[in-house]
Formats: structure tokens, C-alpha cells, sequence
């Protein structure tokens, strides 16, 4: 494994009972950038993400963290591996019966021995940095998309993680709130040097972010490289996805069927 | 020939999965008590949740069927001229029997269904997964302190249920139909023991578990299964929680039985 590459994905398959969604998936994520995993709905994106923070167990292939297989790690591994990263997930996945300062405050009260009024200040100070300060004792259900958005990503780096998975940031979101969470993505990296992941869609947002992109389709990798790299990218579909081009769509997708279906699709 | 076969196969051993599931969610349960996070709060707020909000439905529940034991029990016993036993028989029958079962289908019906939704709503919007991201013990944190707050609540409210069963019985049996009162007091006092209440305290601590097992882990697999995550995986998880909950609280009502007496 290269120094520099915190996580390498080798081969990785991936199955929901025995439909396979992931064809050995192989690429890796430099420490320190951002790394952006983008692709069509459907793609196997949010299945990826699902792989990197050891929410599915790995089948066929590997994910290495700092050259050890995750999917060989303890019970006690996985766990230390989950406090040293922080996720951000679509929906923010606030727990509804706590406000924002409790949501936040939620890791640091499991894991830690901190004195009540250091973690009131800490979380405070994550607040702060989303620009919630106001909003710690609201609950989920009275704020907005962007602001559940925003909290959850406060709750993501309560723990000062050394790596961070965001999952859709932009989705649903208007513009200027979302390109204050690529900011917020960007501040990240340069003030901390995190290795961020960013699962989106979202071109525009993906571009701006991106030190490296990786775009799949159909469940692969189509293309990987520096959004220069993807932009100047030879590959018919990658353009199309650039483009936002549909008509070849469908044939595209036919094809992906055939791969899941196999005889199946064919006899239909 | 060969496709029944494989999709009996299969079926087996989705059904093997499954038993192996439930089992290892009760034995991870059952950990939770010994791992963190802390659960008295949590757990505070079940018992609130399971057993104080449902004091008036088991109350009113139990002293409806207190009354019809009554009726339908001094109706029979004055065929035999033997209506001064009649606070034995609701006593006996609400001790041992109705008052633990029925006290364990309406907390199902109320409770154990708000659980199995909350989880499975916590599921389809990522919370429980938020949690493992987090390092933080899912079933500690979720079905720990609602498994304490049952096994806590119900043999409770069973009690207060029996209370109020009786005193519904002896408002019909003493108050509409005249039965002596003291003839109903001493038939009731001579006839339930304590083996008779803790048979009933037993089965209830009994049910208290299978509810909060069967709902909480309902709710906990919400679409799991089938890879989909959405209301429609919520709702069919709070059916299948209280059709199984209940089931399993009348098949294990007449084993502890069959053991007891």
C-alpha cells in the first residue's frame, strides 16, 4: 500500500442476499484530500459507503485502512476504527427525542470522562462551526433539511475524527446552503488535514470539492483520477454523465440488468 | 422438480437465519447490561413510556372483565346455590390468568407496537446505523433499557390490574346482584394464595420479555430483509410485532401453566 493512500479497495464485490450491486471495485483514497465518489442513482454509491465505514461486512475483496484489512477487524477494532472517523449521512440521522446540543454531545458522553461543562463548550463550539449556536436546544423535528444537514456534521466531528464520510451533502439542499457545507468540507481539509470521502451526485458541488473523484456506474468504477483527469476522461459514459446526456441511457441500463439477471433478463 | 426444492431449501434457511438472528439480538440485549451507555435514564423514560402511560387502558381493561367474570360467574354459581364462592372464581381467574395475559396484549397493543415503529422508523432514517458509526452499542443503547423498563413495568401493572379486576368483580357481584360482601372477601381470601399470585407475577415477568424481544427486535430489522427501507417496511414490522408478540404470549401462557401446576 502507498504511504500516502489512507484506505485501498481491492476487488471489492459486493451482494444484497444473491443479487451482486458492486463488481470488483478497486481504487484508493489518498490521506488528507477529498476524495469524491460520484455516480447515477442506483449506482452503488451509498452500498460503497456502507463498505468504507463498516456498515456491510466485505465479500469478495478488500478494503485496507492504513494497510489492515477492515474486514478482518474485531469487534474491539471496528470500534476503535469507528471513533477515529466521522459520518455524515443523507438525512443527518439526528435522533428525534434529543435537541441538537444532545445529538452532538451523544459521543463524547459515551466515550469520554469530560466534565459536563467541557463537553457543554465543546459542543458548543461544533455548533458554532456549522453556524447552529442558536439552535442547541431545538430539536430535529423544528429545524430544516440544511440545518439537520449541518448538525449532523457538527455530531460527525465532535470526536475530532482523522477521517470523514459524507453521504449526499447537497442533496435537497438550495444552493447557498450547500455550497456553505462544501466550504465547510473545504475548511476541513485545509485547517486539519482530513481524509474526506464525499458520496454526491451533485457535479458542480463534486468539482469544487474534489482533489481525486471516482465515478461508478452500474455498480464500477468507470473512471478515476483528479477532476482534471475525469474532466479530459476518454470514456463514452463517463462524458455522458458530465454532460448530462440521456439517451443512451436505457441501453446502458439494460445492460447493467443483464449483468444482475443474468438468464433471467435474458429470457424476458 | 429441482426449483420447489431449492425455494423449500431456501425458505429453511432464511427461517434458520432468522431464529439464529432473534437469538443472538436477546443474547446482545442481555449484554447491553453490562456495556455502555449508561441506561438509567433511558430506562426511567421506558418504564414511563410502558408503564405509567398504560395504567389507565390495563385499568380499564381489567375492570371490565372484573365484571363480566362477575355476571357471567354468579349466573352459573346460583345454578348450584354456590354464588357466595363468586369472589373465589374472579379472583382465581383474574389472578392466575386474565389479569397477566390480558395485561400483556394491551401493553403489545400499546406499547409493544410504539416500539417496533420507533425502531423501525430510528432504522429507515439511518439513526441505527448513525449509532454504529458513532462506536455506540445499538442494542445497549435501544433494547437494553426497554427490555429493564418491561420486565419492570408489567408484572406492575399486572398487579394493579388485578386490584382493579377484582374490585370490578365485587362492584357487580356485591353491588348489582347483591351477593354478601363478606361471603365474596372470604371466598376470595381463602382461595388465592401466593402460589396463585406468583404464578401470575411469573408469567408476566415472562411476557414482559417476549414483548420487548419481539417488538424491539421487530422494529431493530425493519427491512433488513429485503434491502428496502421505507414506511411501508415500518408498518409491517409494527403488525408483525404485535401479531407475534401476542402469539407468543398465549403459547407461552399455557406452557408456563402446564409447568406450574
Amino acid at each position: 500500500m502507498s504511504s500516502e493512500n489512507r484506505i485501498e479497495i481491492r476487488g471489492l464485490n459486493s451482494f444484497y442476499n444473491s443479487r451482486q450491486v458492486l463488481f470488483d471495485i478497486s481504487f484508493s483514497i489518498p490521506a488528507s484530500r477529498v476524495t469524491v465518489i460520484m455516480g447515477v442513482s442506483g449506482c452503488g454509491k451509498t452500498t460503497l459507503f456502507r463498505h468504507l465505514t463498516g456498515l456491510k461486512s466485505t465479500g469478495p475483496g478488500q478494503i485496507a485502512v492504513d494497510g489492515k484489512d477492515l474486514g478482518s477487524f474485531s469487534e474491539t477494532a471496528l470500534s476503535d476504527y469507528r471513533r477515529r472517523i466521522g459520518v455524515l449521512f443523507q438525512s443527518g440521522a439526528l435522533f428525534n427525542s434529543l435537541t441538537l446540543s444532545e445529538n452532538i454531545a451523544m459521543p463524547l458522553h459515551v466515550h469520554t470522562d469530560l466534565a459536563e461543562e467541557t463537553i457543554r463548550i465543546m459542543t458548543l463550539m461544533k455548533l458554532n462551526m456549522v453556524g447552529l449556536a442558536e439552535f442547541g436546544d431545538y430539536t430535529p423535528s423544528q429545524i430544516s433539511g440544511g440545518m439537520k444537514k449541518r448538525a449532523g456534521l457538527a455530531r460527525a466531528l465532535i470526536m475530532d475524527p482523522e477521517m470523514l464520510f459524507v453521504d449526499e451533502p447537497s442533496s435537497g439542499l438550495d444552493p447557498i446552503t450547500a455550497a456553505g457545507l462544501d466550504r465547510l468540507i473545504l475548511n476541513l481539509r485545509e485547517s486539519r488535514g482530513m481524509t474526506i470521502v464525499v458520496v454526491t451526485h451533485e457535479l458542480e458541488s463534486a468539482f469544487k470539492i474534489a482533489d481525486s473523484i471516482v465515478v461508478m456506474d452500474a455498480g464500477s468504477v468507470l473512471a478515476a483520477g483528479t477532476p482534471e483527469e475525469i474532466r479530459n476522461s476518454a470514456g463514452a459514459r463517463v462524458h455522458q454523465f458530465l454532460n448530462r446526456e440521456a439517451d443512451p441511457y436505457r441501453m446502458h441500463m439494460e445492460a447493467y440488468y443483464e449483468r444482475l439477471l443474468g438468464d433471467q433478463w435474458r429470457s424476458q | 422438480m429441482v426449483n420447489p426444492v431449492r425455494a423449500l431449501g431456501a425458505y429453511a434457511l432464511r427461517q434458520v437465519c432468522s431464529a439464529g438472528r432473534l437469538g443472538m439480538f436477546f443474547i446482545y440485549t442481555l449484554r447491553g447490561l453490562i456495556r455502555p451507555p449508561g441506561k438509567f435514564w433511558h430506562t426511567l423514560k421506558q418504564i414511563q413510556f410502558i408503564g405509567t402511560k398504560s395504567i389507565a387502558l390495563v385499568g380499564f381493561t381489567a375492570a371490565f372483565t372484573g365484571m363480566v367474570l362477575a355476571l357471567q360467574g354468579y349466573h352459573t354459581l346460583t345454578k348450584f346455590g354456590a354464588e357466595g364462592w363468586l369472589g373465589s372464581a374472579v379472583g382465581l381467574s383474574l389472578v392466575r390468568e386474565l389479569g397477566p395475559v390480558l395485561c400483556a396484549l394491551m401493553v403489545t397493543g400499546r406499547a409493544g407496537s410504539a416500539m417496533a415503529a420507533e425502531i423501525g422508523i430510528m432504522r429507515i432514517e439511518e439513526q441505527i446505523d448513525a449509532l454504529e458509526c458513532m462506536a455506540i452499542d445499538p442494542y445497549s443503547y435501544l433494547a437494553t433499557p426497554r427490555m429493564i423498563a418491561s420486565i419492570i413495568s408489567l408484572p406492575l401493572l399486572t398487579s394493579f390490574g388485578d386490584v382493579v379486576g377484582i374490585l370490578g368483580g365485587y362492584l357487580v357481584g356485591v353491588g348489582l346482584l347483591r351477593v354478601n360482601s363478606g361471603a365474596f372477601w372470604s371466598g376470595l381470601t381463602s382461595s388465592v394464595d401466593f402460589g396463585d399470585i406468583s404464578m401470575g407475577l411469573i408469567k408476566s415477568l415472562c411476557f414482559s420479555v417476549l414483548i420487548a424481544w419481539i417488538c424491539v427486535y421487530k422494529g431493530y430489522y425493519a427491512g433488513v430483509d429485503e434491502g428496502a427501507y421505507g414506511p411501508e417496511q415500518v408498518g409491517r414490522a409494527t403488525t408483525s410485532a404485535v401479531v407475534v408478540a401476542a402469539i407468543a404470549v398465549l403459547i407461552s401462557d399455557y406452557v408456563i401453566t402446564s409447568i406450574l401446576l
